[in-house]
């Protein structure tokens, strides 16, 4: 492993917070369960996203994910989901689908992810408005990397999540193959 | 009748758990618990380089992915022998200190006190009497009248919204909740306040990690923090000025307010001294090293057993052939093909055999560590002990602090022996959350005075040779006892196996047939109700399960399947 720049800016997220964030969760380690980190890691390869709209692997975090969440304008999860509908399917939550999205526990980090949401409620501080994109599963099994069907729709679920920014009024431009971001490492892709 | 009960796993994500109970006259009478997933991160590991296996191993678990990191490449480095620069040492003891503060603040507050605390019965609260209660156990400023009042203004219009249902472990009125209104008050004052404060101990992972969740600092052989005190893109003085305000600041929230409220909590619910032991062999090992080679700790760790401190064995360093000798894996009740008795970690196989959930035979995907053949319970209350028996100062001083402090409450002397039980693993917490706010401090001075001597090391190259080595590494997690085990061939790795604190206590019975530490535990505790086993999931959260749950109700006669909401446990892992 290279060594990484040090990036002091995450002490000020105070004042320097985006009104976005995209929040890809996912344990990378169980094959699809790592779809919403992959579009993560393929928004930052590929794309030059507005600098209002964060862009953050959070892996399978669950409470140390409360301050990234507060007050935002607009939180889109990315997720794999399983909502009964054939494996590689794209699913859309809004508004009140979300709650019952969380409490139907379809997702496999609901739990933690309600948990963060509930303190954030209780606190008066929650997002102002959340969207779950997610994928069906094919593969849970452990496995390093997607698999072939859903590796196939992550660029269709990339641009859904794209289509979902510019939305709200932000930009979103593909780079140049020969200018993507090769410092990324992808975790997702074995 | 026999009733049974069973806590069940919700998703497949990050390992969870599943606890049977078998309820009788008011009691639990037998106990199973069973990890629901498989594990296979030794597959994922087998022939990548070892200095990569860090950033795999992090995302075993969405709670303590800073920990498998730090015992991952400790795993590695003690493979090859390796030297750590001191300055590496310190920033990874810093990362470690602050996490663990972090983690045992939020299980406390957001993930275990609404099992005691009814945030209902707040709202019958008068402020002004719980402000002179609250001023009598502690001068915290912010134990006013004019914020209680205003927490209470704040509740209350969160109810009013009617979102309460969110809390999905909440048991409002549940007869097991015993505190006063005005306590109950104070308790969720400090539930907010947490919040803030446990974000302030990860700001420092997130500054010396350069990435939370998921620390990105670390290399094998040392960290990837470069240290030039004038140039703005590395560790500067005025980064490590910042560090210490933090943790000044969070020092009088964990002295002020969490010792204080787990002592309090803590004696009104004395009875909870008397339930839940169970496996009362403590095993914890020593962590944040002071040299390059890991022989001398800042806190001890070793072995006691049978609740007796004067039996304590020591663990004194990275080679400790005492503990490395001593680890054993039994499958004979998980779903792994076994028969050739309990495995050493380097012998360890994991080629699965499931048969079902079979109560006297295969149950669960965790395997069943031993020490010396013997069951252990790891994590802050084993910590605590062998920290105390060792004659760790700053751990005898804050733990004689709280138990004063608990003994002054409840009007009667609680004494050490009040420990091994169920409340004891939540004051044991919070000393050690006391001892490592201590530790934290200390290791930035020792950073800082290093720094002044002009070592600016952070890194020695690791340089793999051919043919086999073999490493272990451990680290005292907020869980417990960690350890990673490596086998390197040719610069590759053969074969990886984690031994992780949720092993140590959610473990099936073991090859003599005896019950892991959860299992142990839940005997004999009452259970009112046994359609809210509130009682279950105080024992079971008192541990800092990591697991995501729900309950289910099972009654065998008819066949019926309840469900009851969730345990809130944050995630995690447990393989």
């Amino acid at each position: 492993m290279d060594a990484v720049t040090q990036d002091f800016e995450v002490i000020d997220t105070e004042t320097s917070r985006a009104p976005m964030l995209v929040l890809g969760l996912g344990n990378i380690l169980l094959q699809d369960e790592g779809v919403g980190v992959a579009v993560i890691e393929r928004l930052q390869r590929r794309y030059r996203v507005a600098a209002e709209v964060e862009l953050l692997d959070g892996g399978t975090s669950g409470m140390s994910l409360l301050d990234d969440l507060r007050d935002r304008e607009h939180v889109i999860v990315v997720d794999a989901v399983r909502t009964g509908n054939p494996p590689g399917t794209e699913v859309v939550l809004r508004g009140e689908e979300v709650p019952a999205f969380l409490c139907n526990k379809v997702s496999p980090h609901q739990l933690a992810l309600s948990d963060v949401l509930a303190n954030l409620a209780l606190m008066n501080e929650s997002p102002h408005q959340v969207t779950v994109i997610g994928m069906e599963p094919l593969s849970l099994d452990t496995h390093l990397g997607l698999s072939e069907l859903v590796a196939g729709r992550l660029q269709a679920l990339t641009d859904r999540v794209i289509a979902e920014i510019k939305a709200a009024g932000y930009e979103v431009e593909a780079l140049e193959q020969a200018a993507w971001n090769n410092n990324i490492s992808l975790m997702t892709e074995a | 009748m026999a009733k049974r009960i069973v806590v069940d796993p919700m998703t497949r994500i990050e390992g969870h758990l599943r606890v049977d109970c078998e309820i009788d006259g008011g009691k639990v009478v037998k106990a199973w618990s069973s990890g629901q997933m498989w594990r296979g991160i030794e597959l994922i590991l087998e022939g990548r380089d070892p200095r990569d296996a860090w950033i795999f191993t992090q995302r075993i678990c969405g709670v303590c992915t800073t920990v498998h990191a730090i015992a991952s490449v400790r795993a590695v480095e003690n493979a090859l022998n390796m030297e750590i620069p001191l300055n590496a040492q310190y920033i990874r003891n810093m990362i470690i200190t602050a996490h663990g503060i972090h983690d045992h603040i939020v299980h406390f507050y957001q993930l275990s006190a609404l099992d005691w605390v009814d945030i209902v019965s707040a709202l019958q609260a008068d402020p002004v009497k719980a402000a002179q209660i609250a001023q009598s156990l502690s001068d915290w400023p912010l134990n006013n009248v004019t914020v209680f009042k205003d927490v209470q203004a704040k509740l209350q219009s969160f109810v009013n919204t009617g979102q309460l249902g969110v809390f999905a472990s909440g048991y409002w009125g549940h007869p097991a909740m015993k505190l006063p209104p005005e306590i109950n008050l104070i308790a969720v004052a400090h539930y907010f306040q947490a919040l803030d404060y446990q974000r302030t101990a990860n700001k420092i992972v997130s500054v010396l990690g350069s990435k939370t969740p998921h620390i990105q600092n670390l290399a094998v052989g040392g960290v990837t923090n470069p240290i030039n005190l004038d140039s703005q893109s590395t560790l500067t003085l005025e980064r490590l000025a910042y560090i210490k305000s933090v943790i000044d600041e969070l020092g009088d929230f964990v002295r002020k307010v969490y010792m204080v409220d787990v002592a309090a909590i803590g004696a009104m619910y004395a009875d909870w001294t008397q339930y839940g032991a169970g496996v009362i062999n403590y095993l914890s090992v020593p962590d944040l090293p002071l040299d390059t080679k890991g022989t001398q700790f800042e806190m001890p760790g070793g072995y006691i057993q049978n609740a007796d401190l004067s039996t304590f064995q020591p663990i004194t360093s990275y080679q400790d052939t005492f503990f490395k000798n001593g680890v054993k894996e039994s499958v004979k009740h998980a779903w792994y093909q076994g028969g050739k008795g309990a495995l050493h970690p380097y012998d360890g196989e994991t080629i699965p055999e499931y048969t079902d959930f079979q109560d006297d035979g295969k149950y669960s995907w965790v395997k069943a560590p031993t020490f010396y053949d013997k069951r252990a319970q790891v994590g802050p209350l084993a910590n605590v002990l062998c920290m105390a028996a060792a004659g760790h100062e700053p751990t005898t001083r804050n733990l004689q602090m709280v138990l004063d402090m608990a003994s002054a409450v409840a009007g009667a002397q609680i004494p050490v022996a009040a420990l091994h039980s169920t409340i004891g693993r939540h004051a044991a917490r919070a000393v050690r959350t006391a001892v490592l706010h201590e530790t934290l401090n200390n290791q930035w001075t020792l950073l800082m005075e290093n720094i002044g001597k002009g070592d600016y090391d952070i890194y020695n190259q690791p340089e793999f040779p051919k043919g086999e080595i073999r490493g272990f590494g451990f680290h005292e997690a907020p869980r417990g006892v960690l350890s990673h085990w490596t086998v390197i061939r040719d610069g590759k790795i053969a074969n990886y196996q984690a031994v992780v604190p949720s092993t140590w206590n959610a473990g099936p019975r073991d090859e003599a047939d005896e019950a892991g530490p959860y299992e142990a535990s839940l005997m004999d505790n009452p259970v009112a109700e046994p359609e809210k086993p509130l009682e279950v999931i105080r024992t079971i959260h008192s541990f800092d399960p990591c697991l995501a749950c729900a309950i289910h109700m099972v009654d065998t006669e008819q066949k019926e399947i309840t469900r009851v909401q969730g345990v809130g446990a944050q995630c995690g892992v447990s393989f």
